[in-house]
């Protein structure tokens, strides 16, 4: 491994996130809904906290504790749906994790969005992160706090669909 | 250490280990991963080893395998001996009185502490019985009792951690009185520790309780004597001692082990089978159902004989120079920016050393040093109670065996050195 794959995994903006994460804290549930991920390999933890408001996330509270790659993961994706519709939260999710699935061969090529099916200039500071799939055992940190994220959406669904029943 | 080689290897009389040319042995240390050089501090997770062991398991798959036991030919008859040569030498290597009849391979030492928790345990144990730990063992000695603890109603006493890493022993008497088993761990595998076992064990007997060693870091790395050590069994794994993977040994006293059911059922372990029931079979036979790992056992023996030619008190003298040179250089890098969680002292400690740089997560620092070829380990270390103790979920630890020396705790004290950087 050369030395620009550490510095690829360990850019300038996951070290800020990680030493100065943003969203920090929690929020009274309910309103909010609170979702915790736990990877009891590493002993990662990240607690999600969202705040659905008419469809919209008004608010996302993070806290954990774990590695550098999953903390600035879930401070990352707070950054990036706040404020955000469930819909386009989804859509995040889902790009983020096809992210994290792009064999690193092609990273090489990564000027090459149709390759990758990925417009990474509209992702913004959550491309840092694709540096990860070099390190394939980091992937899971990576991924961690979305998890928590889709599973807080899916309860957030199913309680405005007991709402409509 | 066995009788024959007292005469090269005594408590007074050691010598240097010539380190480069023990390197010779492990093609991965000497020609290096992928053809770049590499600093393995993982040795207490699992060992290398010397080519001589895998010669003689090759040796033994290629010209000398048949199933063992009962066989009429001459290649069967000369697969048992192999066989049980090994069972020989093994029992020798930790002072067995009868390595023929005490010695059972497993597949582990999880697997032989599971063997003592489910044929012993299981029969001996009920509701209310106390089996005392330490806050300080491995979930391999740790899962199995509080198993018995859900499935018997076995009550689990915990001999507590002090603050400087060694067992809190003010309280021993009380702890085991009343005690039906005492399991205790003879080195630590997260902090080196090295908990007074003679101590524990005449406690714990005097109590009436039966004593389990979990000898898995220790016995690779010190002269290590059931009769010294005064424990009932004893349990170490092959892999962790320069051997091959797959094997473990059981060591339990002859009489004990005469009076337990087998463990798990199947051929091999049997006098007579009908329809209504079983005849076991004597003592080890008892506890070995189905083929058990003959090459590996074969391999066992190999690794046995590369460490006895060494002698074990030069290996632990060399564990404890490398130990105590590496925290000094620690201490003079890094001042209070490291955290080593291990004791201080290095008579009471192996070649473990757990450390925090920082608040660099170990996850970070373990990538970080793997750029730089060094190897460690970070996480729980299959040791929760533990973490939690210590009040951490992971640590990064390095452990030393007789193939490292200076020249790898330089390495990664500059690999550390590069994290810090990173992580400034």
């Amino acid at each position: 491994m050369s030395s620009s794959g550490l510095e690829d995994l360990y850019r300038e903006i996951i070290l800020d996130h990680y030493r100065n994460p943003r969203n920090r804290g929690s929020m009274e549930v309910p309103p909010s809904q609170r979702v915790e991920a736990y990877n009891p390999l590493c002993g990662d933890e990240v607690v999600v906290y969202l705040l659905e408001n008419n469809g919209v996330l008004e608010d996302v509270r993070i806290e954990g504790q774990g590695c550098s790659i999953s903390q600035s993961s879930a401070s990352l994706m707070s950054a990036a749906v706040k404020g955000k519709t469930v819909e386009e939260t989804r859509k995040i999710i889902s790009d983020f994790k096809k992210l994290m699935s792009i064999h690193e061969s092609k990273l090489e090529d990564s000027t090459d969005d149709t390759q990758m099916d990925l417009d990474l200039d509209a992702m913004g500071e959550l491309a840092a992160l694709q540096g990860v799939v070099r390190f394939p055992v980091r992937i899971k940190c990576a991924i961690l706090a979305w998890n928590a994220l889709a599973q807080g959406l899916d309860e957030i669904s199913d309680v405005s669909t007991d709402k409509t029943k | 250490m066995t009788d024959t080689d007292t005469d090269t290897d005594t408590a007074t009389a050691t010598t240097q280990l010539d380190i480069e040319r023990i390197k010779q042995d492990f093609p991965l240390l000497s020609k290096g991963f992928h053809g770049e050089s590499i600093v393995y501090l993982d040795s207490a997770a699992s060992s290398q080893r010397p080519s001589c062991v895998i010669d003689a398991m090759s040796g033994y798959y290629n010209y000398s395998h048949a199933n063992v036991h009962r066989g009429v030919y001459k290649l069967a008859e000369e697969a048992d001996r192999l066989y049980e040569n090994a069972r020989i030498t093994a029992g020798k290597f930790v002072g067995a009185p009868d390595p023929a009849r005490e010695i059972v391979f497993t597949k582990n030492a999880t697997e032989a502490i599971n063997l003592i928790a489910y044929s012993w345990g299981m029969h001996r144990l009920n509701e209310g019985d106390v089996v005392v730990v330490t806050e300080i063992e491995h979930h391999a000695n740790l899962v199995p009792w509080i198993m018995l603890h859900k499935e018997r109603g076995v009550e689990l006493r915990v001999i507590p951690m002090r603050d400087d890493y060694l067992l809190d022993l003010d309280n021993l008497e009380e702890m085991v009185d009343g005690a039906k088993l005492v399991a205790c761990t003879l080195m630590s595998n997260v902090l080196g520790t090295i908990p007074p076992f003679k101590k524990i064990a005449d406690a714990a007997h005097s109590a009436g309780a039966i004593v389990v060693a979990d000898g898995a870091q220790l016995v690779p790395h010190a002269h290590v004597d059931v009769k010294e050590l005064g424990c009932d069994f004893l349990a170490f794994s092959g892999h962790k001692m320069l051997g091959p993977t797959g094997v473990g040994v059981l060591w339990g006293k002859a009489e004990l082990l005469d009076s337990m059911p087998p463990f798990m059922g199947g051929g091999g372990m049997i006098l007579d089978v009908k329809f209504e029931g079983i005849v076991p079979a004597e003592i080890p036979t008892r506890f070995e159902a189905g083929t058990p790992p003959i090459a590996e056992a074969v391999g066992l023996t190999a690794a046995i004989e590369y460490l006895d030619n060494i002698g074990m008190n030069n290996i632990c003298r060399h564990d404890a120079e490398l130990t105590a040179y590496t925290i000094d250089s620690l201490k003079d890098t890094f001042g209070r920016d490291i955290t080593i969680m291990g004791p201080d002292i290095t008579e009471d400690r192996g070649g473990v050393i757990s450390l925090a740089l920082k608040d660099i997560h170990p996850h970070d620092l373990a990538q970080v040093l793997d750029e730089s070829n060094v190897c460690i380990r970070a996480g729980h270390h299959c040791a929760k109670p533990l973490m939690r103790r210590l009040g951490t979920s992971a640590t990064a630890r390095a452990s030393f065996y007789l193939y490292n020396d200076t020249s790898d705790a330089d390495r990664l004290i500059e690999a550390l050195s590069k994290a810090a950087s990173i992580f400034g």
